[in-house]
């Protein structure tokens, strides 16, 4: 029996978040209960603000404080904290989107609220895990919340594909996940990352059955990053979920799963980098090539964004495979970069969807650039971004990701990934196009102005999207004193 | 903060304004962005003042502040004899390309004025800039206003235009970003001095592999800017396409950032590699040269004729360039003014006639002299300062890339030279089909002269093209010093060519 049996009050101060998020949730849950009128349930939205920023608060206040806590279940440091401050933070984003869009499709419930705070508090977990099994229960958490997220207007046939497929492809993925732990456990003895990280170095287990063990891990977290060729569920479900959900989906549930894949097979993995670099590398080119290739097809705007994020995968998927301190770095950058960048496109995309999503193809953006000029202007913002043109985020985390890989001496992932930008370009350009080159359709006429959650969304947005791209260096310290070494 | 600093930011902050401009009030928007662009035009004169006399050893007007910790990103501008004449050229052009929307844009208007002052800021970017990646940065922010100006004001295939031009120039500019960070890795700076400093003491060797791939990286991109045979075919497309002031400012100025983006960095970076590939890039140019020409003969459309004898033109600035020679670099240097001062006079034109007839159809005019003498008068002087008559501008450059050529290889100079003659078969065909002939009815009643706001904007250019033609003097001392500059550092001097003779003496003795 370990000696701490009881853990102690610093170890509650570094899951303080975590334990705001989940009082905050099931409060949620309670007060869908007990208020029965619609100007009671206004409540909810700000609330869980309330408790984000709190938690986000806490979490800042806890990486002051770096250690392990619960037996070296977990692991508070400045990795973790990052990625952490980055969840919460896309939380409050996902949410201040979500309220109108709840209303006008009258499904404001609290339920909304609190499977987006139990995601997150899932993400928390897994970003703070530094344990085989807290890695799995942390994705449990996060995943069954965003299946249910995922359908969540149950009467909306579209809802229901998607998170049918969602829950069906996850559940299947997650198998392999568990399988690759097993395996891990059994040449190692033990799933605590460091311990697996010291036997793998004495190399008595065969290297050949961890790279088995390793490849079976990529598996199950290829999945929730949706990189190729384990992205087929993507694009279906971000088009079929409600617009909120599918901007965060494409955000959240990423960048938590993109912090265990770098800290597992960083740190356990590391000694074994050589094996499953090569794997890693050709699912980089196939992530980009597959997400940007298909995006160019697309007509509707989610979809298309579902295929974007694969590329974008694609793209953090370079900097996995450097396997250094400054490719870990990029990846953390460009994961922030890429949450403000996506949420706000996905923000603009709610907006201007209307009741029921009726209007979700890019043709039917013709000319908002003239009926809403500020929300196709920060549209614009998002899409630059995402093509990676210069003064936006999207270019300092592609130029970030793409170092790294010149570093460690990738150069072909490098020409071939900046070839594929160059190929994004075209689709992304495609919705400028329809929205400042076309005459204004049926569409834009009669779009009321944007409330005032999605407002602050979208503007909050689009100031970190300009702010990391036009200082960046702020974060990107944070990033290096934080990335794994 | 400096002068350079000023007349950098200003647009940025001209940019700012305009949107602040209420969106009903078109007339203000108009005046705005013409006082704005006016005053930026006069403040850039200032610049000038430190090049008079003899030309600062160096760069002037140099600020070197940090903008990222790390990697080292630095805000380091400063101008010298090459980037001085092209920020002049852009403030230039860029109230004269205000002037010449001032009725032809009559929607949307508040944005398209805005676009064309942001386009300003990328551009004075591109020229001062002495940070690679400050260059890269001005590079692509040059772009997204001008795929906008295309896009939105332009005409029938604009889309397609503006798709093909963002794409063409980004694919491009990509490899070069890829080469930017391979520099910064073996060297640890973006620093331009500094790199260069580096290849000088041979801090930084290069394999000659790698050279030369890091050449063609950064050569792939300009070329497409330039734009260089067999890359050009975004040109035509754009330029047709584009509004009057989008053509101007496309021909006049951006395409001067690949040329100028040639001597700055292909040349001093990477001289072996650029010695090593100029047999092909030379031929490459006088193909450019004489396929231009030839078909600028054949066009029906005059917007695509003067596009298709930009093609020509900037094959004679290539040819300068890869002649290692003094007179080479010092005539392609004056051929991008040049060929800035009389296409953009030329789009300027062409875009009067098109508000007057509403076509770009050579075939929907003829006779114009008659009611338009004026009109007619000024187009002629545009046309012969291109086909480089003696005494106006482009006679010098072109004189003096011939000779420096001829250096190099005589049998390029040889077919370049017949690119002259077909220059003046299409220009001066283009101008009698037009201009001669006997007037239309309806033509005649929708063609008055030109009027005084027409003139305010073509007059600058017509006494630049005299100036420029005339007396060198004011132009080539600072261009020919930081081009004897980048020959000495580079080590690339032509071993037979005289040494480095003074340019302008040449172009006397040629008279």
């Amino acid at each position: 029996m370990p000696a701490n049996l009881f853990p102690t009050g610093v170890e509650y101060f570094r899951i303080l978040p975590e334990i705001i998020l989940t009082l905050a949730g099931v409060l949620v849950m309670f007060m869908e209960a007990v208020f029965t009128n619609d100007d009671q349930r206004k409540i909810f939205g700000p609330f869980s603000v309330v408790a984000l920023l709190a938690a986000l608060a806490a979490s800042l206040s806890a990486s002051g404080d770096p250690g392990a806590a619960f037996s070296n279940m977990l692991i508070i440091d400045g990795f973790a904290s990052f990625f952490r401050a980055l969840v919460i933070a896309i939380g409050v984003i996902a949410i201040l989107s979500s309220t109108e869009y709840l209303r006008r499709e009258k499904s404001a419930g609290g339920e909304y609220y609190a499977l987006i705070l139990f995601s997150i508090v899932g993400q928390c977990v897994m970003v703070t895990a530094n344990e085989l099994i807290m890695i799995f229960i942390g994705l449990e958490i996060s995943s069954i919340s965003s299946y249910v997220l995922a359908g969540y207007l149950r009467d909306d046939p579209r809802n229901n594909e998607s998170a049918l497929k969602y829950f069906l492809l996850g559940s299947f993925a997650t198998a392999f996940l568990l399988y690759g732990v097993a395996w891990v456990y059994g040449l190692t003895g033990s799933t605590n990352l460091d311990h697996i990280r010291s036997a793998l170095q004495t190399s008595t287990p065969p290297l050949a059955l961890a790279g088995a063990a390793a490849a079976l891990m990529f598996v199950g977290f290829g999945f929730k990053i949706s990189a190729a060729p384990f992205q087929i569920w993507a694009p279906d479900v971000y088009q079929g979920a409600p617009a909120p959900v599918s901007g965060f989906l494409s955000v959240g549930p990423k960048a938590a799963a993109f912090a265990i894949l770098l800290r597992v097979f960083m740190t356990a993995f590391g000694p074994i980098a050589s094996r499953w670099e090569p794997i890693v590398w050709a699912c980089a080119l196939a992530s980009m090539v597959v997400g940007n290739f298909a995006a160019i097809q697309q007509s509707n705007i989610k979809r298309m964004l579902a295929y974007s994020s694969i590329a974008h995968a694609g793209y953090i998927l370079v900097a996995v495979t450097a396997d250094s301190t400054t490719g870990s770095a990029a990846a953390m950058f460009y994961l922030a970069a890429y949450a403000f960048t996506n949420l706000g496109a996905f923000a603009v995309v709610t907006y201007f969807s209307r009741k029921g999503e009726r209007y979700v193809s890019i043709d039917d953006f013709a000319g908002l650039s003239q009926r809403q000029p500020a929300m196709a202007a920060m549209l614009t913002i998002f899409l630059l971004s995402l093509i990676g043109v210069p003064l936006t985020a999207g270019f300092f985390g592609k130029f970030y990701i793409f170092k790294a890989a010149l570093d460690g001496n990738l150069f072909w992932l490098t020409v071939l990934g900046l070839l594929n930008s160059a190929v994004a370009a075209y689709y992304y350009l495609r919705v400028l196009v329809v929205m400042y080159f076309k005459d204004p359709g049926d569409a834009v006429e009669n779009l009321d102005a944007p409330g005032i959650g999605l407002k602050i969304a979208v503007y909050a947005s689009a100031l970190g999207t300009l702010v990391l791209g036009i200082f960046p260096g702020w974060v990107l310290d944070i990033a290096t004193r934080a990335a794994l070494k | 903060m400096t002068l350079l600093d000023a007349v950098l930011f200003l647009p940025l902050i001209g940019f700012l304004l305009l949107l602040l401009i209420p969106k009903n009030n078109p007339g203000l928007s108009r005046m705005a962005a013409l006082v704005i662009s006016l005053v930026i035009f006069v403040i850039s004169l200032g610049l000038a003042s430190a090049f008079s006399g003899s030309a600062p050893d160096g760069f002037a007007f140099v600020h070197d502040s940090e903008w990222i910790s790390s990697p080292p990103i630095r805000y380091h501008v400063g101008i010298d004899g090459l980037s001085l004449w092209l920020v002049l050229l852009t403030t230039l052009l860029t109230p004269i390309s205000v002037l010449a929307s001032w009725k032809h844009i009559d929607h949307r208007v508040k944005e398209f004025f805005a676009f064309l002052i942001l386009l300003e800021f990328g551009l004075i970017g591109v020229f001062v800039s002495l940070d690679l990646f400050l260059f890269y940065v001005f590079w692509e922010v040059g772009l997204v206003p001008m795929y906008f100006l295309i896009g939105i004001w332009g005409h029938e295939r604009r889309i397609y235009a503006a798709v093909k031009f963002f794409i063409y120039t980004f694919a491009g500019s990509v490899l070069m970003l890829a080469a930017i960070i391979f520099l910064y890795d073996r060297t640890g700076t973006f620093d331009y001095s500094q790199i260069q400093s580096q290849l000088q003491s041979g801090r930084l060797a290069l394999s000659s592999q790698a050279e030369m791939l890091l050449f063609l990286a950064f050569f792939i991109a300009f070329a497409i800017k330039v734009p260089l045979f067999p890359l050009h075919t975004w040109l035509p497309d754009a330029h047709v396409e584009a509004p009057t002031a989008g053509s101007i400012m496309l021909a006049s100025v951006m395409l001067k950032m690949g040329t100028y983006g040639l001597v700055r960095f292909c040349l001093p970076l990477f001289p072996n590699a650029a010695h090593r590939s100029a047999h092909w890039v030379m031929a490459l140019a006088v193909i450019g040269i004489l396929y231009g020409a030839l078909v600028a003969l054949v066009q029906p459309n005059m917007k695509k004729l003067v596009a298709y004898s930009s093609v020509s033109h900037l094959g004679f600035v290539v040819l300068g360039v890869f002649s290692f020679t003094q007179q080479g670099l010092d005539g392609a240097v004056y051929q991008m003014l040049s060929h800035g001062i009389s296409t953009g006079a030329l789009f300027l034109l062409v875009g009067y006639l098109y508000e007057r007839r509403h076509s770009l159809e050579i075939s929907a005019y003829g006779g114009v002299v008659t009611p338009a003498p004026n009109l007619a008068i000024v187009f002629l002087i545009a046309t012969l300062a291109s086909i480089g008559l003696p005494m106006l501008n482009n006679f010098v450059g072109e004189y003096l890339v011939l000779q420096g050529a001829s250096y190099a290889s005589f049998p390029a100079t040889v077919f370049a030279a017949v690119g002259v003659i077909l220059s003046a078969c299409y220009m001066l065909w283009l101008y009698q089909r037009t201009f001669y002939g006997k007037a239309s009815e309806s033509l005649s009643h929708h063609m008055p002269d030109l009027s005084g706001r027409e003139w305010a904007a073509i007059l600058p250019l017509l006494l630049l093209m005299l100036w420029m033609g005339s007396y060198t003097q004011t132009f080539m001392p600072a261009i020919s010093a930081q081009n004897a500059r980048i020959l000495d550092q580079s080590k690339l001097r032509l071993a037979q060519s005289p040494p480095s003779p003074s340019a302008v003496r040449e172009v006397a003795n040629a008279r």
